[in-house]
């Protein structure tokens, strides 16, 4: 029997082994500062950093629905070709003109986004549970029909907000700030508590737990299944809108090429934070750290003469694997 | 080169392996503690023990997946340590197990020659592995054509071909984990006859079992393990059943059960006719009434499970389902749960608990909407109703703050009932309420099964074991492939009129 912990955090204590799991990633954080500090001073700036963790809004927005996927026991390859998808055609639909106020044609669009991302979770979800086709499948097959649609509707090419006016309206959203804070930087923060709030606290982040634990044991206990995995492809379908309506303003236009790899970092930001791929362990802030980790190396490659930054993709590749490694030595007894 | 001790007297069999002092220790807990065998040549010495008592760790340290804490293990009197089964394997002692460790999608020759295949230049020599296959199973006494695929072959057939595959290794001692758990009476008569073969060829056998009739038709020899320590080792000659028993459990069996009141008629609580669910069960028709506890009977694959998990819409099921007078249809456990129909399910592991997270979360996983204050789960409510079902139901655990894989298989058992009781379920059905607990959670869960009838709720027992369904039931239906064939109830409620009705021979059918 292992020894009681006589801690009284919030998470629940069970064994050290979890403590650790769940304080990786903030250590490997800490760490990577200090390394930052000592390859180039510059690195801690706030200027610096406030625009590195800006940088990292898109990922790591996307990759707290990630966490609710991953944690039900699913996963989802499509997240980079859904914000392509959803970004061209929040931007044609600003451009039909159809709504003449521009603030008022702001928040339909945003409201546009929004729902083409919950109806894209819907399908994804919808293939995977009631359609019985392993998530890797079905994602990956989404994946090529919004990647698909996107290049189609591009015809190749980039699709712009038309009207300037607009778009001069819409840039803060990207590039304004709230006392000095970046709004992307605040989307993230308020995403991020949102999502925690909901998987900790409520019935339905139980009920995903549960599910991405042992499936059986949850539908023995009365849980529909279906219906929670769903809606956490859902949730994931929201968090690409969210993500997309940050985005849109920072360009004013997408491309079909927006987003390529995107899924990649996502899991990558998911998995750095802590939650396991298997299911029925989910880490909010864990991700969030996540994603700042990914973010932070490119940039420390990018401020040091090191590595040639070249390599990023490279680097990143191998974090994920050192992540994977940690995790299981912390996880085994 | 040792010199083997030469045997005191002509007739006894030489001595193939002498284990002394053997300890286990896992943690802090110790499983095994001095414990002394000897297996001769030519000979079947069983070893059993009620489950929890130490059977499988000893046989798991005789076949090298274990090494022991304390203790020494010599062959031919020359000691030796063990480093994996393969090391054990090469000294000759081989291990069949409990479970059908075969690969589904592959043929019997491949399986029997899995990991050993028999090669000719760079290829795999089919054509050898086929007849050595054929050969392997003729010698046990049966056929089975090579090339079947696996998945096809019935669970006695399966036995046979892992038995096939461990004997292809050159051994001298054979290990038998609980080979009849999931056998026919039939089967298990064609299995003791393997095992008589194997030991007229000079084999040492090592049988475990706590299907003591079975021991005392096979055995030379038992020893008996209680709580993981030596109870003694006997000549088979000299123990009857019961005397297997008595040794076994160290106390009077009778009292394991709780008195129960002769239950008065009363109203039914559950109606079920022509209940059917495709593949498993057959035109099921029970009453279960008010205060009642009703044993379901019947061999392994009989339909028992099967039909409880459609009756509570876990399976795609059909027929005339009344509850209370109203006719019901569940199509999930989240509607049977709300109508007040609770099924535990006999997976523990698999079905019942999540292992990984902690008690607070699996007692209130079912019935969370009780919890919820506002948008909230008030973790307040939730860490009092543990403290509550702790004490109600008798979890015993250092702290609350482990996580349900962590309990023994008695608490774990009382946390899925505490979880299921959350719900105040009027009809409870519990499947294999004591597999795998220990005798002294057997008894309180009786107790509690007992009491949850007096409480005036309708429970439904599934059990392999007989005198578990004897001993608390007022009635017992037995099921036979997929169909209930007979109620036996007072009188008859023996172990004897529940084999022949569930194994069909009094119906002139063979088993």
């Amino acid at each position: 029997m292992s020894a009681a912990t006589t801690d009284t955090a919030k998470a629940p204590k069970t064994s050290r082994d979890w403590d650790m799991a769940a304080i990786a990633p903030f250590v490997a954080l800490a760490l990577l500062l200090v390394l930052g500090y000592f390859a180039n001073p510059n690195f801690v700036s706030v200027a610096n950093l406030t625009n590195v963790i800006t940088r990292s809004a898109f990922i790591a927005i996307i990759a707290l629905g990630a966490t609710y996927v991953i944690s039900s026991g699913g996963l989802d390859l499509s997240v980079g070709a859904m914000v392509a998808f959803v970004a061209s055609l929040m931007i044609l639909f600003m451009n039909t003109g159809a709504i003449g106020d521009p603030t008022l044609m702001l928040v339909a669009a945003m409201l546009v986004a929004l729902g083409l991302g919950a109806a894209c979770g819907l399908a994804n979800g919808l293939i995977t549970t009631v359609g019985k086709i392993e998530p890797f499948i079905a994602t990956l097959g989404t994946m090529g029909i919004y990647r698909g649609l996107t290049t189609w509707l591009s015809q190749g090419g980039s699709i712009t907000v038309r009207d300037r006016e607009l778009q001069q309206l819409y840039r803060p959203v990207y590039f304004g700030d709230v006392f000095g804070v970046p709004i992307p930087i605040i989307v993230i923060f308020a995403t991020a508590a949102l999502a925690a709030f909901v998987l900790y606290r409520t019935r339905y982040g139980r009920h995903l737990i549960a599910v991405g634990s042992n499936e059986e044991v949850a539908r023995y206990s009365g849980i529909s299944v279906q219906k929670v995995r769903t809606i956490a492809y859902i949730v994931q379908g929201l968090c690409v809108a969210v993500a997309v309506i940050i985005y849109v303003p920072r360009l004013g236009s997408t491309s079909a090429t927006t987003g390529i790899l995107w899924e990649l970092q996502a899991i990558t930001a998911v998995v750095v934070g802590g939650t396991a791929l298997r299911g029925g362990v989910g880490r909010i802030w864990g991700t969030v750290c996540g994603a700042f980790i990914l973010e932070i190396v490119g940039n420390i490659m990018l401020l040091s003469n090191f590595v040639s930054e070249y390599l990023i993709g490279a680097i990143q590749g191998a974090i994920i694997i050192i992540a994977m490694l940690v995790q299981r030595s912390l996880m085994r007894k | 080169m040792t010199v083997s001790p030469a045997p005191v007297h002509s007739s006894i069999n030489p001595r193939l392996l002498d284990a002394s002092g053997l300890s286990k220790t896992f943690g802090i807990i110790e499983v095994l503690k001095d414990i002394s065998l000897t297996v001769r040549a030519g000979e079947v010495h069983a070893i059993i023990g009620e489950n929890g008592a130490g059977k499988s760790t000893l046989m798991k340290i005789l076949a090298g997946n274990h090494q022991p804490t304390r203790g020494e293990i010599r062959i031919d009197g020359a000691p030796v340590s063990f480093s994996g089964p393969v090391d054990a394997e090469n000294h000759g002692i081989v291990l069949v197990h409990q479970e059908i460790l075969l690969a589904p999608d592959l043929t019997v020759a491949q399986n029997i020659y899995l990991g050993r295949e028999l090669r000719k230049g760079l290829t795999v020599d089919d054509q050898a592995m086929r007849s050595g296959a054929r050969q392997a199973i003729v010698d046990l006494g049966g056929y089975i054509d090579p090339d079947t695929i696996v998945s096809r072959l019935s669970i006695a057939q399966r036995q046979l071909v892992q038995i096939a595959r461990v004997l292809l290794v050159p051994h001298r001692i054979v290990i038998f984990d609980e080979p009849t758990a999931s056998l026919t009476p039939h089967e298990t008569e064609a299995l003791l006859k393997v095992i008589r073969d194997i030991r007229a060829k000079g084999v040492g056998v090592l049988y475990i079992s706590h299907r003591l009739p079975e021991v005392k038709e096979i055995a030379d020899r038992v020893t008996v393990l209680r709580d993981g320590r030596l109870v003694g080792s006997h000549d088979a000659a000299e123990l009857q059943p019961a005397d297997m028993a008595r040794l076994m459990v160290g106390r009077d069996v009778a009292k394991l059960y709780p008195d129960r009141h002769a239950a008065e008629v009363r109203q039914a609580v559950l109606e079920v006719e022509r209940f059917e669910v495709p593949g498993f069960a057959l035109d099921a028709a029970f009453t279960l009434r008010k205060g009642e506890i009703l044993g379901f009977a019947g061999l392994i694959g009989a339909g028992r499970t099967e039909l409880m998990e459609g009756l509570v819409g876990l399976r795609p099921a059909k027929g005339k389902v009344v509850l209370n007078g109203h006719p019901v249809s569940f199509t999930d456990v989240h509607s049977s749960l709300k109508a007040g129909v609770a099924y535990l399910s006999e997976d523990r592991k698999g079905k019942g608990l999540l292992l990984t997270k902690d008690l607070r979360v699996n007692l209130t996983l079912a019935s969370l909407g009780k919890f919820i204050r506002g948008l909230q789960i008030d973790r307040k409510r939730e860490g009092d109703a543990l403290d509550k079902a702790i004490k109600d139901f008798d979890i015993r655990t250092g702290t609350k703050n482990i996580l349900a894989g962590q309990l023994s298989g008695g608490n774990q058992q009382k946390l899925l009932l505490a979880k299921m009781m959350m719900l105040d379920p009027q009809v409870v059905i519990i499947d294999e309420p004591t597999r795998g607990i220990d005798i002294g959670n057997k008894e309180q869960i009786y107790k509690f099964i007992a009491a949850l009838a007096e409480e005036g709720r309708s429970i439904i027992v599934v059990s392999s074991e007989m005198p578990e369904l004897i001993g608390i039931c007022d009635r017992i239906l037995v099921m036979r492939t997929g169909r209930i064939v007979g109620e036996v109830q007072g009188e008859h409620m023996t172990e004897n009129e529940i084999v022949q009705l569930a194994t069909g021979v009094n119906a002139g059918a063979a088993a």
